[in-house]
């Protein structure tokens, strides 16, 4: 039971800590936010990866065959997608070899 | 409060290191360390799960995980970033279908006695999975063209809704009772109500309200990764899910506000007819006193020398790029006359509407691609208080964001929405395909005013004819 407790703290930990930190998130970044956060949600990976920790049938070893090929992909898209985009943010940057203004 | 074991610890120090990657994306310098640092603390989350709990099956779970990388990292790199939101909310769909999945296949496999909450989380996990799954698929289809972009609106919209709603209700509670005989079965028919559920809502939106979608799908993929984090008791899983969730909520809540509409509104619009507002003859009317006097002119002879001259006299120019720039891809044009602008002494900058392309912040990331200079991005406050002295704004491809109606009407669907005023400054040139109302419908008084001075067509044809006219007066 302290377990559940643990959990719901972590869960309502997180949002509240989410909600600081994004809130303050410039809207020049909000694409590359929501690609990044995209790859997180995709952390489901990790329950893909408990399907195969434990003996099971071969129906549920397809299910996780599929789960998994589908949050990897996520996963790896999501992280990819958003470091292409903040290479572009950034190559104006570095030819103007200025000091680019922070936030939005 | 007892003290944490060693492996509570390890996840902590985890979720800190991940939620210390998100807050780099405070600073455009920081932000694609914190991506990377992100994508390490799930690497290394990934890594502890197979550390703590083995594997059983290492050839099966490598071909999948395998599969998913190459594939992801294959099209990710493909991508142009006009198709990101497309891909995004794609990608979403692959993310919330491996939660409904993994829901399943947990529920299935819980002890019996196990607690109401954790079956309650999972059943959660897999309902708002499989929405997420197929809004995401709709919004997707509808993103890349695939389907229609308008609302589609099917018979008995609503009461089918309120009877899908009420189904995946009375399919929950045998769901979270323990498992028995039949179990899988009603979870199968669940999954399927919700899906459909899913479908049904994302169908009603359409073109400008895509914003608004892929940001609620945001953060109710964050919300099934963190319900499935406490079915399968994963602490990593749910604070990454929180995460998201919290990143998607406000996302939702700053589009919603960038367009005046809550967020039911936009999943459950009305089917009412758009009411065009009247065009008085006092919008028509010079109320701005010109810096350059284009007045009369321009309406009757050719456009482009109008234009040029315009260009060519005033001392500052706003350039308004909307979806229209994206889809006519005309955004390395609008760069190029941005330059060529700023070679001729002129003070010139891209005003941003939130809501301007088809996901928060999508235009910064159409103009970076186009390597514009970010220091001269304005978002609306500052744009609103500098079109007053402004001699020009060039409006590419945005209609509806620059549509005086959304002050001087009522009852349009654009009715007290923020928008750039454009109409403030003293000479407008409008480069879009037509004159055609944007997605909202209604029409655009801008175009009719005296000072506006319309070059129809192809942005990109109509952007070089103007560049070369400023050239060659040079």
């Amino acid at each position: 039971m302290a377990d559940l407790y643990i959990m719901l703290a972590v869960f309502f930990a997180s949002l509240a800590i989410g909600f600081l930190i994004i809130a303050k998130v410039p809207p020049r970044l909000h694409t590359p936010l929501m690609s990044m956060t995209n790859a997180i949600s995709a952390v489901t990976i990790l329950g893909a990866f408990l399907i195969f920790s434990v003996e099971t049938g071969s129906w549920v070893k397809l299910l996780g065959l599929v789960a998994m090929g589908l949050a990897a992909f996520n996963v790896v898209g999501g992280f990819v997608i958003t470091d292409r985009m903040l290479r572009l943010f950034r190559r104006h940057e570095r030819q103007a070899g200025t000091e680019s203004a922070e936030g939005g | 409060m007892m003290l944490l074991t060693n492996d509570q610890v390890v996840d902590l120090a985890i979720i800190a290191v991940l939620l210390i990657g998100v807050a780099q994306f405070r600073s455009v310098r920081r932000a694609r360390a914190g991506n990377l640092i992100a994508a390490a603390a799930l690497a290394c989350s990934a890594w502890l799960v197979v550390y703590r709990y083995g594997l059983i099956d290492p050839g099966i779970a490598a071909a999948g995980l395998a599969l998913g990388l190459l594939a992801g990292a294959w099209l990710a790199a493909k991508v142009n970033m006009v198709q990101i939101p497309a891909m995004i909310a794609f990608q979403h769909g692959a993310g919330a279908l491996a939660a409904v999945l993994i829901s399943f296949v947990e529920l299935t496999r819980l002890p019996t006695a196990d607690t109401v909450v954790r079956t309650l989380s999972g059943v959660l996990g897999m309902v708002v999975g499989a929405l997420t799954f197929t809004a995401s698929m709709v919004a997707s289809g509808k993103l890349s063209k695939r389907m229609k972009q308008r609302p589609s609106f099917l018979l008995w919209h609503n009461t089918m809704l309120l009877a899908g709603i009420a189904l995946a209700v009375f399919l929950s509670i045998p769901a979270t009772r323990a498992p028995g005989a039949g179990y899988a079965y009603w979870l199968v028919l669940l999954a399927a109500v919700s899906g459909v559920l899913g479908v049904l809502f994302s169908i009603r939106v359409g073109g400008a309200d895509m914003p608004v979608l892929i940001s609620f799908l945001n953060a109710t993929a964050g919300l099934a990764a963190a319900f499935c984090g406490v079915a399968i008791g994963n602490r990593l899983l749910i604070a990454a899910g929180a995460t998201v969730a919290a990143s998607g909520s406000i996302l939702t809540y700053v589009m919603c506000e960038a367009m005046n509409r809550t967020l039911g509104h936009v999943l459950m619009p009305g089917k009412t007819p758009v009411q065009n507002p009247r065009i008085t003859e006092a919008d028509r009317g010079v109320d701005a006193l010109s810096e350059v006097s284009v007045t009369e002119a321009t309406k009757t002879s050719d456009p482009l020398p109008a234009a040029a001259e315009a260009a060519i006299a005033v001392t500052s120019v706003i350039i308004v790029p909307g979806y229209g720039m994206a889809e006519g891809q005309a955004q390395h044009e609008t760069v190029l006359l941005a330059n060529q602008l700023v070679s001729m002494g002129k003070k010139v900058r891209f005003a941003i509407h939130p809501v301007a392309g088809r996901m928060p912040g999508h235009m910064h990331v159409l103009l970076a691609e186009a390597d514009t200079d970010p220091d001269l991005l304005i978002e609306i406050d500052e744009a609103n208080q500098a079109f007053r002295d402004t001699g020009l704004v060039i409006v590419v491809g945005a209609c509806d964001v620059v549509n005086p109606a959304a002050i001087t009407s009522t009852g349009t669907p654009i009715s007290g929405m923020p928008i750039l005023r454009a109409d403030e400054a003293q000479n407008v040139v409008v480069c879009n395909l037509d004159r055609r109302p944007g997605y909202s419908g209604v029409e655009n008084p801008l175009y009719d005013k005296a000072n506006t001075i319309l070059l129809l067509g192809d942005a990109r044809v109509t952007l070089r004819q103007l560049r070369e006219a400023l050239e060659a007066a040079k």
